[in-house]
């Protein structure tokens, strides 16, 4: 089974997101949660790397975070999941383990 | 029938551990935790223990008064382990760094007040690793 990422800070402020898209294997799942969710944005530096992401692993955004920092799914790039905290639950249970890439 | 309840309902249901490391209205670890355990328990699953460490043991405190109109972190936690018999434990050695206290170790301690809250217990950092072993999922939530 694969593994379950999460990734809490954006990646204008700290390293995770981009060391999890680098170690994490194709047909892993990341969830992009808290401030990470900025991460999942249309047109910023790191867009390429998620787009890239997309390709191979199954990329989600928690969308209360998304929402409550005024973003909808209009912005974010094409092929990320929007899921709800249940979605978020069914993820762990769903994958073999979960990393929280801290 | 000794059937598992979660094959009865044709889905798995599982034990969690979460493990919080970050102290209340920093960011949003225990608020993002404390959602995930609601939206677990929802679902049927069990939340086998929820593990407050470094920072973390903050989220116990019982002396916290928030604003009247933002959540009161340490009382959403307490209300939802009443609801749900949960076993919130705070590490120890964490927490007497942090001067939380409960009654019993301020008296050890020789302390004139305790400030950790009645819904959460004291307890080693075994407690972790057993919560671990226990569980089906171990999840971190810190900054």
């Amino acid at each position: 089974m694969a593994m379950l990422h999460t990734v809490n800070k954006s990646p204008f402020e700290r390293n995770s997101l981009n060391s999890c898209l680098t170690k994490s294997k194709e047909g892993s799942t990341i969830l992009l949660i808290e401030d990470a969710v900025v991460g999942a944005l249309k047109g910023t530096i790191v867009a390429d790397k998620l787009t890239a992401a997309v390709a191979n692993k199954n990329v989600c955004v928690l969308g209360s975070d998304l929402n409550t920092r005024g973003f909808t799914e209009a912005d974010i790039i094409d092929g990320i999941k929007i899921v709800d905290y249940a979605g978020f639950v069914d993820l762990v249970a769903e994958h073999s383990n979960v990393q929280s890439w801290l | 029938m000794n059937c598992h309840k979660g094959i009865r309902l044709g889905k798995s249901l599982m034990k969690f551990t979460l493990l919080i490391n970050e102290g209340p209205y920093q960011h949003q670890a225990s608020d993002t935790a404390y959602q995930f355990a609601k939206a677990a328990l929802e679902k049927g699953h069990e939340i086998y223990r929820v593990f407050f460490y470094n920072d973390g043991v903050n989220n116990a405190t019982r002396l916290a008064v928030p604003p009247q109109d933002d959540r009161n972190i340490t009382e959403n936690w307490a209300a939802l382990a009443k609801e749900h018999e949960l076993d919130m434990v705070v590490c120890i050695a964490a927490a007497q760094r942090r001067g939380m206290l409960d009654a019993d170790e301020a008296g050890r301690q020789g302390k004139d007040a305790d400030n950790i809250h009645p819904a959460f217990r004291i307890s080693g950092l075994g407690q972790l690793v057993e919560g671990g072993i226990q569980s089906d999922r171990l999840l971190t939530f810190g900054d």
